[in-house]
């Protein structure tokens, strides 16, 4: 490992050796208080590093760092598409940390745990974007689920051990699913680089009127696709969502819907675009992923309508929105003219959700700490409780319908219309059918804090600054985005430009 | 230019916001006589004016959106109607006493929103638009409305958003196929361009969410809930601005981008428009409420635009502009009508506390003036001469007689029935004995008889005279006519 290594990956390492920081400081300072800002200010340095690399790399495509498998062996790639997933990653994490510091009350002791253990997570996450092969891909993973099983049975009640213990076992019970799947490629082609893959299977010549040429690279195909569908909560491997998001502690949730699922969403990219993309397969894995995203958006509206708990109906609605994504991944395999639409699709949409979503987990973060329920119930008369706090709910609720002026509109939009363009015109429309469905769950959550008459008239407040401020952040993000989504437009074709040329 | 109103509407105080809001829609409806005004007729036919465009907003190759607005003859007219009813909309609320100030923000919302949808020329802004108006008349009925608000404001949302998933498919089939969201390339790029899909198909999807809006039986249920639960000043909207997105929609997209396709289903729309017209008519008789009384007339109303947009086939390749303008002039009177309908059903509802037509009775000694407007409103209602809902049937009528004759006949029956129900509806809300729980009602005073003489002008100007409105509207519609023109003449070959 030479210095240039090192600091290709300095960004992930910054973020693990921050955690490490915490853990020691708190052993040696007693003020628990300290440790939300040391974790906030800490993030600048992995987000400086991200930066630096960026303009590092300039129009040079990608810098690569080897591992030594025996032969010489490419293992981690610094690219724009990874660093676009770094810049995201490390957004979100600031906004948890901050949405964080006041709920981290509740496990005093414990708080410079909690937060290297997000950290950690996140840097698992990091790694993720960049891998190119298969069993760093392994590792990341496990680096990434293992602390947040942890997290999510951090309230130590039951909902939350609970919530901690299934995460774990599905998790793993996902990963093992991974793991042959991965195995069975790698018998397949001989390699486990995600570029050798291509090449190797670019050599063989597969039989076009069978899936994916052959049964056992089928085989682990779709075992590869269900183990990221875990990570992504997609149908058929949603089952966990619900009972997790619901037991976790809020912010905890709100890092899984949306860290997990740009992670996630970053890895399927990297193995598909560059491991499977030839014609013919991805003719295949494409048709795959239009029908789990019309299972997952149909499956997730459709449930969350029934809910009570605003926390497991978030979490059918993220079901229904890894749907949303997986729209435009399956647009992009279809080579047509403006291929990018699609992926680049993807990139725009988890960059807006991540923002929507924050926003709206800040605001529940906030009334139901004060409220002491996450019932949709306990929301009634918010708007004259809480009015900043039930504007920004409602705003962020808007956005994930998407309509305007919001980043969820523009977004929709966007990925809708890279189905069109590829000549998914039915997938585009079962989308926005859900759209309309998933209006009157929103909107009845909107109802309930603008129409109903509340318990008590007491007034409930927007929460101490750090929770203010990643709310604003949150928010601005949403309507900035919403009514000029052109630079995170352009931002997301350029990253995903290293993908698919 | 239009986006000044924009801008206008996010700053506001917390104090005197009546007042603001008066001032904000005056301002409007000032800017949109002036607009209405700098119109130029001469400018040649197919031109749009008072162009604003920033080509760099989304400046992407694969998703190329400008900010274009301008208007043209038929959207000018349409500027104005929504300028003098989003004043009307504003007085007429002067009595809403609960969360004013965010009840006047939505009203001023929407009214840009509408405002936005007459004067977009980029399909995607149209469409951004069009989905804006949403969320504020979703919070407009259901906080201060009445009866079932909720349920109706859901239904409404869901009706609308349901026609617009259609309308956003259609949108992008385009995009994709012809590379611009430009309304004013698009008619060409259409009729040059191979489409993604089939172009009949394309067409239905867009067509779908204007039917909706407009309504089209048997896609109008939304429409009763949502008028007798909305508030007044919502109402008025609801009735004069909103419904016309439905038919503008169809006059500037399914009419001037696929003059091939609404040639071969006109006959459907001439019949959907008879069939509006006979079924709104004929439920009306049997309403006792005034407000869904004025409602399903509404349905019956839109009837006519359908009718009038049914001409565009024209009789041996020669398409006339009177069917068109005709029905491009009833969107224009029944705003006006309408809104005035409902503006004064929520004045008596305010005084007497019941819209229940047997409880009403012998109102007239008590409130002359309401009486008289309302004896005004109704005839323009029912096609009085004189009054421009006259000027606007006649069009409709004489364009289409001459395409659909037996269908124009049995249509002409839904005046008959108008004139039944509208005088029914007088005679016994305003005249006969009086009930007498009602005997101490009072007029409207002098303050609330200002937007309702702005109404009864706009309605007798447009009658006696109608010359600059429906000069301005053929001029839109030329351009339109001369591409049915050459359908039709190739139709003939």
């Amino acid at each position: 490992m030479t210095f240039h290594d090192i600091y290709l990956l300095s960004p992930e390492m910054s973020m693990a050796g921050l955690a490490a920081v915490l853990i020691l400081v708190d052993l040696v300072f007693s003020k628990k208080s300290a440790l939300t800002a040391i974790a906030f200010v800490g993030l600048a340095i992995p987000l400086t590093l991200s930066i630096v690399l960026w303009v590092d790399l300039n129009d040079q495509a990608v810098t690569q760092m080897d591992a030594d498998f025996g032969t010489e062996t490419v293992a981690f790639v610094v690219d724009k598409f990874s660093l676009f997933f770094k810049f995201l990653i490390v957004a979100i994490v600031a906004l948890v940390v901050l949405a964080s510091s006041e709920y981290a009350d509740k496990f005093q002791r414990f708080r410079a745990e909690y937060f290297a253990l997000i950290l950690f997570s996140a840097s698992g996450m990091m790694l993720l974007a960049s891998t190119v092969e298969l069993i760093s891909i392994y590792v990341s993973l496990e680096l990434t689920s293992l602390p947040l099983a942890a997290l999510a049975a951090f309230l130590r009640d039951d909902k939350s051990a609970e919530s901690g213990l299934k995460f774990l076992i599905l998790s793993t019970i996902s990963s093992a699913v991974l793991l042959y799947g991965m195995v069975l490629i790698y018998g397949f082609t001989g390699t486990t680089v995600l570029a050798d893959i291509a090449t190797q299977l670019g050599a063989i010549d597969l039989s076009a009127d069978e899936a994916f040429g052959a049964n056992v690279l089928l085989f682990g195909v779709v075992l590869v696709i269900a183990g990221f569908g875990f990570k992504i909560a997609s149908v058929p491997f949603q089952m966990w969502a619900p009972d997790v998001y619901e037991g976790a502690p809020t912010p905890i949730t709100a890092f899984l819907s949306v860290a997990s699922k740009a992670a996630g969403f970053a890895v399927i990219l990297r193995v598909f675009y560059v491991a499977f993309d030839s014609e013919m397969l991805s003719r295949d894995w494409a048709a795959v992923f239009a029908v789990l995203a019309i299972l997952s958006m149909s499956f997730g509206n459709l449930v969350a309508i029934l809910q009570t708990n605003i926390k497991r109906m978030l979490a059918y609605s993220t079901v229904a929105h890894a749907g949303y994504l997986m729209v435009g991944l399956s647009a992009v395999a279809a080579r047509v003219p403006e291929a990018i639409a699609g992926p680049s699709g993807v990139l725009f949409y988890v960059s807006g959700y991540a923002a929507t979503n924050l926003a709206a987990f800040a605001a529940i973060i906030a009334i139901s700490n004060r409220v002491g329920s996450d019932r949709i119930d306990a929301f009634a008369g918010m708007s004259r409780r809480a009015p900043f706090l039930a504007g920004v709910l409602g705003f962020a609720l808007v956005s994930l319908i998407g309509i305007p002026p919001t980043v969820g509109f523009m977004a929709k939009i966007y990925i809708f219309g890279a189905a069109v363009n590829a000549n998914l015109e039915w997938l585009a429309l079962a989308g926005v059918i859900n759209s309309v469905i998933s209006a009157y769950y929103y909107l009845r959550v909107i109802k309930v804090m603008y129409l109903q008459a509340p318990e008590d008239e007491s007034h409930v407040s927007s929460g101490g600054m750090p929770l203010k401020i990643a709310i604003f952040v949150a928010m601005a993000g949403t309507g900035f985005f919403g009514i000029y989504p052109t630079p995170l437009i352009n931002a997301a074709r350029t990253a995903i430009g290293v993908l698919i040329s | 230019m239009a986006g000044a109103f924009m801008i206008a509407l996010f700053i506001r105080g917390d104090r005197n916001i009546r007042i603001f809001a008066a001032a904000v829609s005056l301002a409007e409806l000032v800017l949109a006589i002036v607009i209405f005004a700098l119109f130029d007729l001469d400018a040649g036919a197919d031109q749009y004016q008072l162009i604003d465009k920033a080509e760099n907003w989304i400046p992407i190759d694969s998703f190329k959106v400008q900010y274009f607005l301008g208007i043209d003859g038929i959207s000018a007219p349409m500027v104005l109607l929504t300028g003098l009813l989003g004043s009307v909309a504003v007085y007429s609320s002067w009595s809403v006493k609960t969360r004013v100030r965010e009840y006047f923000m939505w009203l001023l919302a929407l009214q840009s929103a509408v405002m936005g949808v007459f004067t977009a020329l980029d399909f995607f802004m149209f469409f951004l638009f069009w989905e804006l108006e949403l969320i504020p008349m979703f919070f407009l009925i259901s906080i201060w409305g009445s009866g079932r608000r909720e349920y109706s404001a859901m239904k409404f949302v869901i009706f609308t958003i349901l026609g617009s998933a259609f309308m956003l498919i259609g949108i992008l089939v385009l995009f994709y196929s012809t590379g611009t969201f430009d309304m004013t390339l698009l008619p060409e790029a259409i009729a040059n361009g191979k489409l993604l899909l089939p172009i009949g198909t394309v067409f239905t999807l867009l067509f779908i969410a204007f039917a909706v809006k407009l309504p089209i039986w048997p896609l109008h249920t939304w429409l009763p809930d949502a008028h007798t639960d909305a508030p007044t000043a919502a109402s008025v909207m609801l009735a004069g601005v909103l419904l016309k997105m439905g038919a503008y929609g169809m006059i500037r997209v399914s009419v001037s981008m696929f003059p091939g396709v609404i040639s071969d289903i006109a006959w459907l729309l001439a019949t959907a428009g008879v069939v509006n017209i006979l079924y709104g008519a004929a439920v009306v008789l049997r309403q006792t409420d005034l407000k869904r009384l004025i409602a399903f007339s509404s349905i019956s109303h839109m009837g006519f635009v359908l009718l009038g947009l049914s001409v565009v086939v024209g009789v041996d390749g020669a398409v006339s502009t009177v069917g068109l303008t005709g029905a491009a002039l009833q969107m224009f009177t029944h705003g006006t009508i309408t809104g005035l309908l409902f503006l004064l059903v929520g004045y008596i509802y305010e005084k007497a506390h019941t819209r229940y037509i047997p409880d009403l009775g012998g109102l007239a000694g008590k409130m002359p003036l309401l009486t008289a407007s309302l004896v005004v409103a109704g005839l323009a209602s029912l096609g009085l001469p004189s009054t421009s809902g006259f000027v606007a049937e006649i069009h409709v009528f004489l364009g289409a007689f001459a395409v659909w004759s037996w269908l124009t006949a049995i249509g002409a029956f839904g005046v008959v029935i108008t004139a039944a129900y509208v005088l029914w509806m007088i005679q016994r809300s305003m005249f006969g004995p009086r009930n007498p729980h009602l005997d101490d009602v009072s007029d409207a005073t002098p303050l609330e008889m200002l937007p309702v003489a702005a109404m009864v002008i706009a309605i007798m100007v447009v009658g006696i005279y109608p010359s600059p409105i429906a000069d301005v509207f053929s001029s839109g519609l030329a351009p339109i006519v001369d591409s049915l023109q050459n359908v039709g003449v190739a139709g003939l070959r």
